[in-house]
C-alpha cells in the first residue's frame, strides 16, 4: 500500500480526480495549498506598493492505493495534471505501513 | 423650481448609482474566487467609463432635442444644461440633476452585460466594447421611449426601463455570450459560485437602490412616484415566494442563490410597470415573472450556452415578461396614461411587444457589430494561460483574497 501526495495546478484537480476515478481509485484527501517550485510566480500591486507573489495557490491530492495500481495511478495523474508548462506541480510517491477505517476500527489491506 | 422633487431626486440618483456596486457584489459573489476582482471591476469600470461618456456625448444622443431616432447634438458637453429647471411645470428639477440621474442608468446597463462573458472576456475589450455600446446602443433606444422618440409617439409603457435597462442588456448579454463563447472549462468543471453571502448582500442592496431607479422615475414626490414604490415592494415578494416554492417542488430546498436571482427578476420585471399597475396587479405580476425566469434559467444550463450569470435569464427574459404583463395590467385609472389589456386595451400588448422586439433587434444586432469592431483592435478573450490561472491575477495583477506570507516587498 502507497500514499501518493501530487501538488497540482488548482484547475487541473476535476481531471486528475476522473483519472483516478478510472482506475477504482475509491478515496482522496484535497487540500488548497501554496508553494514554489521553479515556477516564479507573479508581481502584484497594492497601494503603488510592487509585490513578488512566490507562493502560488497549488492543491494538493493525497490518495492510498495498492501496490499493484501505484505505477498506473501515477501515470494516470502525471498525464491528467500536465500543461508542459513550468509550474505543473509534483508527484510524491511513499510507503504506509498501516491504515485503520476509522468506522469500524479494522485494519486494512496492510503491507504484505 | 419643486425643491420637494429636487431632494427626492437627489436622494433617488445616489441609490441608482449605488446599484452598480451592489450588481458588483451579486455578480462577484457568483464567481470563482479567482475571478472575483474582474467580475467586480467590470461593474465599477462602467462607473468611469459610461461616467465619462455619458455627460460628453450619451446624454445629449439621448436626451436633446432630436429626430424619432436619436437625440441631438445640442447637448454634447453638456452645452445648456445648468441649474435652470426641467420636466412638467410646477414639478421642475435642476437640468443637473436629471441628467445625472439619467447617467446612472446608464452606467448599470452597460454593466449588466458583463454576467453573460465573466471569467474569459478580455478587461480592455469589454471596458471598450461597453464605452462604444453605452453611446451607440443605449443612448439610442433610451431616446426612443424617454427622449420623445417613435416608442414614446406610439405610446409604448416603459416606466422605469424595461425595455430601455433590461431587455436591452439582456439582448446584448445573448450576443457577446455567442460571440465570446464559453469559459474553456465549462464543461467540465463544476463552476460554482464562490461567496454566496456577496449574492444575498448583492441582491438585498439592489433592492434597496431600486427604489429610487422605479419611484425615481416618477422625476417628481408625489403620488406616483409613491405608487411605483409600492409596486417595487410587492413584486419581488411575490417573484420571491414563487421562486422558493418552485425550488422546493423540484428540489425539496429553497436555495439562496435562487432567492437572491428570484429578486432580481422581480425587480427587473416590475420596472417598466412600476408606475402604471396597482399593488394587487404587481403582487400577481411579480409571482408570474418568476415562472419564465425559473425555467429558462434551468434551461440555459443544460445547453452549450455560456451566458455565465444568466443575464438572458433574469434581465432578457424578465425584462420581456414585465413589459409583456405592462401591457396587461396597466391601469389609467392610476396614471392618466393608458390602460392594459386586462382594462379593456387589448392593443396596448402589441404597442408593448413591439417595443420589445425594437430593442432586442437593434441591441441584437449593434452589439454584434461592436464586438466585431473591438475584435479589430484587440482579441475580445483572454488567452488560455490567463484564463486558468485566473482573470484577477491575468487582468489585474491582483489577488482577492491575499496570503501575504512569502510575498517579499521590493
Amino acid at each position: 500500500m502507497q500514499s501518493i501526495k501530487s501538488i497540482v495546478r488548482p484547475d487541473k484537480v476535476d481531471d486528475v480526480k476522473e483519472a483516478l476515478s478510472k482506475l477504482s481509485v475509491s478515496g482522496m484527501t484535497v487540500t488548497e495549498v501554496r508553494g514554489h517550485g521553479k515556477q516564479k510566480g507573479h508581481t502584484a500591486v497594492y497601494r503603488g506598493k510592487e509585490y513578488q507573489v512566490t507562493l502560488l495557490p497549488k492543491m494538493q491530492i493525497e490518495t492510498v492505493v495498492p501496490d499493484e495500481i501505484v505505477d498506473a495511478a501515477v501515470q494516470a495523474i502525471i498525464a491528467a495534471a500536465r500543461t508542459g508548462e513550468i509550474g505543473d506541480g509534483r508527484v510524491f510517491v511513499t510507503p504506509v505501513t498501516r491504515s485503520y477505517r476509522i468506522r469500524t476500527g479494522e485494519l486494512e489491506g496492510t503491507a504484505r | 423650481m419643486n425643491q420637494a422633487d429636487t431632494a427626492w431626486m437627489l436622494a433617488s440618483t445616489a441609490l441608482v448609482l449605488l446599484m452598480t456596486p451592489m450588481l458588483a457584489f451579486f455578480y462577484g459573489g457568483l464567481v470563482r474566487s479567482k475571478n472575483v476582482l474582474n467580475a467586480m471591476m467590470m461593474s465599477f469600470v462602467s462607473l468611469g467609463v459610461v461616467g465619462v461618456v455619458w455627460p460628453i456625448i450619451g446624454y445629449s444622443l439621448a436626451f436633446a432635442p432630436g429626430s424619432d431616432y436619436l437625440g441631438g447634438t445640442s447637448r454634447l458637453f453638456l452645452r445648456g444644461v445648468g441649474l435652470e429647471g426641467v420636466g412638467p411645470a410646477g414639478d421642475q428639477i435642476p437640468h443637473y440633476l436629471y441628467m445625472c440621474y439619467q447617467g446612472t442608468f446608464a452606467i448599470i446597463t452597460a454593466a449588466l452585460i458583463s454576467g453573460a462573458i465573466v471569467e474569459r472576456m478580455r478587461f480592455s475589450a469589454y471596458a471598450l466594447f461597453i464605452t462604444l455600446w453605452s453611446i451607440v446602443v443605449y443612448s439610442p433606444i433610451a431616446h426612443w421611449v424617454w427622449g420623445g422618440g417613435w416608442l414614446a409617439k406610439m405610446g409604448a409603457l416603459d416606466f422605469a426601463g424595461g425595455t430601455v435597462v433590461h431587455v436591452n442588456a439582456g439582448a446584448a448579454a445573448l450576443v457577446a455570450a455567442w460571440v465570446i463563447g464559453p469559459r474553456r472549462d465549462y464543461r467540465s468543471s463544476g463552476l460554482l459560485p464562490h461567496n454566496i453571502p456577496f449574492v444575498l448582500l448583492g441582491a438585498g442592496v439592489l433592492w434597496f437602490g431600486w427604489f429610487g431607479f422605479n419611484a425615481g422615475s416618477a422625476v417628481a414626490a408625489n403620488g406616483l412616484a409613491a405608487l411605483a414604490f409600492t409596486t417595487t415592494m410587492l413584486a419581488p415578494a411575490a417573484t420571491l415566494l414563487v421562486w422558493m416554492l418552485l425550488d422546493i417542488a423540484r428540489t425539496g430546498k429553497p436555495t439562496a442563490v435562487g432567492a437572491a436571482t428570484a429578486i432580481v427578476v422581480g425587480l427587473v420585471a416590475i420596472t417598466p410597470a412600476a408606475g402604471f399597475v396597482g399593488p394587487m396587479s404587481a403582487l400577481l405580476l411579480g409571482g408570474l415573472a418568476a415562472i419564465p425566469s425559473y425555467f429558462a434559467l434551468l434551461w440555459r444550463a443544460s445547453t452549450a450556452f455560456d451566458d455565465s450569470l444568466d443575464v438572458v435569464a433574469a434581465h432578457g427574459v424578465g425584462g420581456t415578461v414585465g413589459a409583456l404583463l405592462t401591457g396587461a395590467f396597466a391601469q389609467k385609472a392610476l396614471n392618466g396614461v393608458a390602460d392594459g389589456a386586462l382594462f379593456g386595451n387589448p392593443g396596448q400588448l402589441m404597442i408593448q411587444a413591439t417595443a420589445v422586439l425594437a430593442a432586442i433587434l437593434y441591441s441584437g444586432v449593434m452589439s454584434f457589430v461592436l464586438l466585431k469592431l473591438v475584435e479589430l483592435v484587440v482579441p475580445l478573450r483572454a488567452d488560455r494561460q490567463a484564463e486558468s490561472v485566473g482573470m484577477d491575477v491575468s487582468q489585474h495583477g491582483e489577488e482577492a483574497y491575499v496570503h501575504a506570507e512569502g510575498s517579499g516587498a521590493h
